[in-house]
C-alpha cells in the first residue's frame, strides 16, 4: 500500500477526457434544445398579444432571475422527493436547457420583432401566405441579425455547464475536483481546466465579433 | 377591372374613407392626389386586402376582395404593389429578390422563375445588378427592384403608394421613368403620388382626395389644369409652387 495521495499521471488522461466529453455533451444538448425551444417561445411572444406575453414573460423572468445553481439543486431535490431516481445528466440537461431557453427566447424575439411591419406587408403583397413570409423572409433575415447575440448566450451556457457538477454530473469541473482530492495538485489541474474553457470560448467569441463586424458593413 | 363601391374605412373612431366610388378599367392609369391624411394610401391598402373595410365593396375582376370566402393570398397575385419604403429582402441578391415569389407563390420551377425575374429586372434597367445585394444599391435602384419584384408575379394591376416620397430628389426621375415604361406597356395602374406634373402626364384619370372623400375626379386637364372646386385649387396652388 503506497501513499494516500498519488500524483497526476498520464493514466488520468482517459478520466479527464471523459470529463471534457461530458461538458461538451451537456453544453451541446442545452444549446440545441434551448435554441429550439427559445425560437418557438420567442416567435410566440413576438406574435402574441400582451396578455399571453405577460404570462410567458413572467415564467421566463423566474428562469432568468433565479441563479442556475439554485435551480439545479431545487430541481434535483424536488425530483428526489417525488421518489424518482433521475440520472444527473438528464436532470442537468433539463435544467440547463430551460435556463438556456429563457435567454434564447429573448434573443429570438428581438430578432423577429425587428422584421415586422412593412417588410411583412411587402411580402404578403406578393401573394405569400403568412407562413411563407415567416419561412422565406422573416426567419432568414432575423436569424442572421441575431447570430452574434445567439453566440454570446451559447458561450455563457458552455461556462455555466460547470455548475451541473453540484448535482453529481461528471463533467470537467467535477472530474477535476476528484483528481484534486486524490493528487492534492489543485493549481495545475484548475489551470488546465481554465485553459480548456478559454480555448473553446475565445475563438468562438472572436468569430462572433468577426461576423458582427461583417454584417455592420 | 377594379370597381370600388361606397367604401367606408375607419381606424377606431377615425373614419378615413367616407364612401369612395371609383372604377379603373383595364389599361387605364388612375392617379390619386391629395394632402396627407386624406385617405389615399389607405384606399390602396384596402384594394390589396392589407386593410379591411367596414362598409361597401371592392370588386377586382368580379372577385369581392373583402368577402369572407375570398382567398386573399391568391387575389394579391393579381395586384402588384410597391410602397414608399422599398423593403428589399436584404438576405437575397437582386435576382433572388425578384425570383422568390414566382417560385414559392406561383410554384414555377427555379429556371422559369429566374428567367421571368431576369426579364423584369432588365425591363426596369437593373440588368447589370443580378448578383448584387440590394443594400449595396441606391434608393432609386432598390425602388426599381421593388417594381420588378412585383412585376415578376405577372400581375394584372399595379398599385403604387407614394413610391418616390422617400427618395432623394435626384433619384426620383429614374423611378418615374420606370412607371412611364409600364404606362407604354399598357399596365393598369393606380398611383398615389405627390408628383403632380407626372400625374398630369401619364394619367387617364386623376382623383383628388380630401378628408376621406373624392372631392374632384376627371381627366388631368379637368382636375389639375382647370380644377373647379376651391379645395382642389387650394391644394394644387400649395404643391405646385
Amino acid at each position: 500500500m503506497g501513499s494516500l495521495f498519488t500524483p497526476l499521471s498520464w493514466n488520468d488522461t482517459g478520466f479527464i477526457l471523459t470529463g471534457i466529453l461530458n461538458t461538451v455533451t451537456i453544453s451541446v444538448v442545452a444549446i440545441v434544445v434551448g435554441s429550439i425551444l427559445g425560437l418557438i417561445v420567442g416567435f410566440i411572444r413576438s406574435e402574441s398579444n400582451k396578455y399571453t406575453n405577460a404570462l410567458l414573460g413572467s415564467i421566463l423572468d423566474v428562469l432568468r432571475s433565479v441563479p442556475l445553481i439554485i435551480q439545479l439543486i431545487l430541481f434535483s431535490t424536488f425530483i428526489g422527493i417525488l421518489g424518482y431516481n433521475m440520472n444527473p445528466f438528464v436532470t442537468g440537461s433539463i435544467v440547463l436547457s430551460l435556463y438556456t431557453m429563457a435567454f434564447m427566447s429573448e434573443v429570438f424575439r428581438g430578432g423577429f420583432d425587428s422584421v415586422h411591419g412593412s417588410m411583412e406587408i411587402a411580402s404578403r403583397s406578393l401573394g405569400m401566405t403568412y407562413w411563407q413570409t415567416v419561412r422565406y423572409v422573416r426567419f432568414p433575415i432575423s436569424l442572421r441579425a441575431i447570430f452574434p447575440s445567439w453566440l454570446g448566450v451559447a458561450l455563457s451556457v458552455i461556462k455555466d455547464s460547470a455548475l451541473v457538477s453540484v448535482i453529481g454530473y461528471m463533467e470537467l469541473l467535477r472530474t477535476s475536483e476528484q483528481l484534486i482530492s486524490r493528487t492534492q495538485q489543485p493549481l495545475e489541474i484548475l489551470i488546465g481546466v481554465g485553459i480548456f474553457y478559454f480555448v473553446i470560448s475565445y475563438p468562438l467569441s472572436l468569430y462572433g465579433k468577426y461576423v458582427e463586424r461583417k454584417m455592420a458593413v | 377591372m377594379i370597381n370600388i363601391q361606397n367604401v367606408h374605412k375607419s381606424f377606431g373612431d377615425l373614419e378615413v374613407l367616407k364612401g369612395i366610388n371609383l372604377d379603373v378599367k383595364k389599361g387605364e392609369v388612375l392617379s390619386i392626389i391629395g394632402g396627407s391624411g386624406s385617405g389615399k394610401s389607405t384606399l390602396l391598402y384596402c384594394i390589396n386586402a392589407i386593410e379591411n373595410i367596414q362598409q361597401g365593396n371592392i370588386i377586382v375582376d368580379g372577385i369581392d376582395v373583402h368577402h369572407k370566402d375570398t382567398n386573399q393570398d391568391k387575389l394579391r397575385q393579381k395586384l402588384g404593389m410597391v410602397f414608399q419604403q422599398w423593403n428589399s429582402f436584404p438576405h437575397l441578391t437582386v435576382l433572388e429578390n425578384a425570383a422568390l415569389a414566382p417560385r414559392i407563390v406561383s410554384g414555377l420551377s427555379k429556371d422559369e422563375a429566374i428567367s421571368i425575374a431576369e426579364k423584369e429586372l432588365i425591363h426596369v434597367g437593373l440588368g447589370d445588378k443580378f448578383d448584387v445585394y440590394p443594400t449595396k444599391m441606391s434608393g432609386g435602384q432598390q425602388q426599381r427592384l421593388a417594381i420588378a419584384r412585383a412585376l415578376s408575379m405577372r400581375p394584372d394591376y399595379m398599385l403604387f403608394d407614394e413610391i418616390t416620397s422617400a427618395l432623394d430628389p435626384e433619384l426620383v426621375g429614374e423611378v418615374l421613368d420606370t412607371l412611364r415604361i409600364l404606362r407604354e406597356d399598357g399596365m393598369t395602374m393606380i398611383t398615389v403620388t405627390h408628383e403632380i406634373a407626372f400625374a398630369r402626364e401619364v394619367s387617364d384619370h386623376v382623383a383628388f382626395f380630401h378628408q376621406g372623400v373624392i372631392e374632384e375626379m376627371g381627366t388631368p386637364d379637368e382636375v389639375i389644369t382647370n380644377p373647379k372646386k376651391e379645395t382642389t385649387q387650394k391644394f394644387l396652388s400649395k404643391v405646385l409652387t
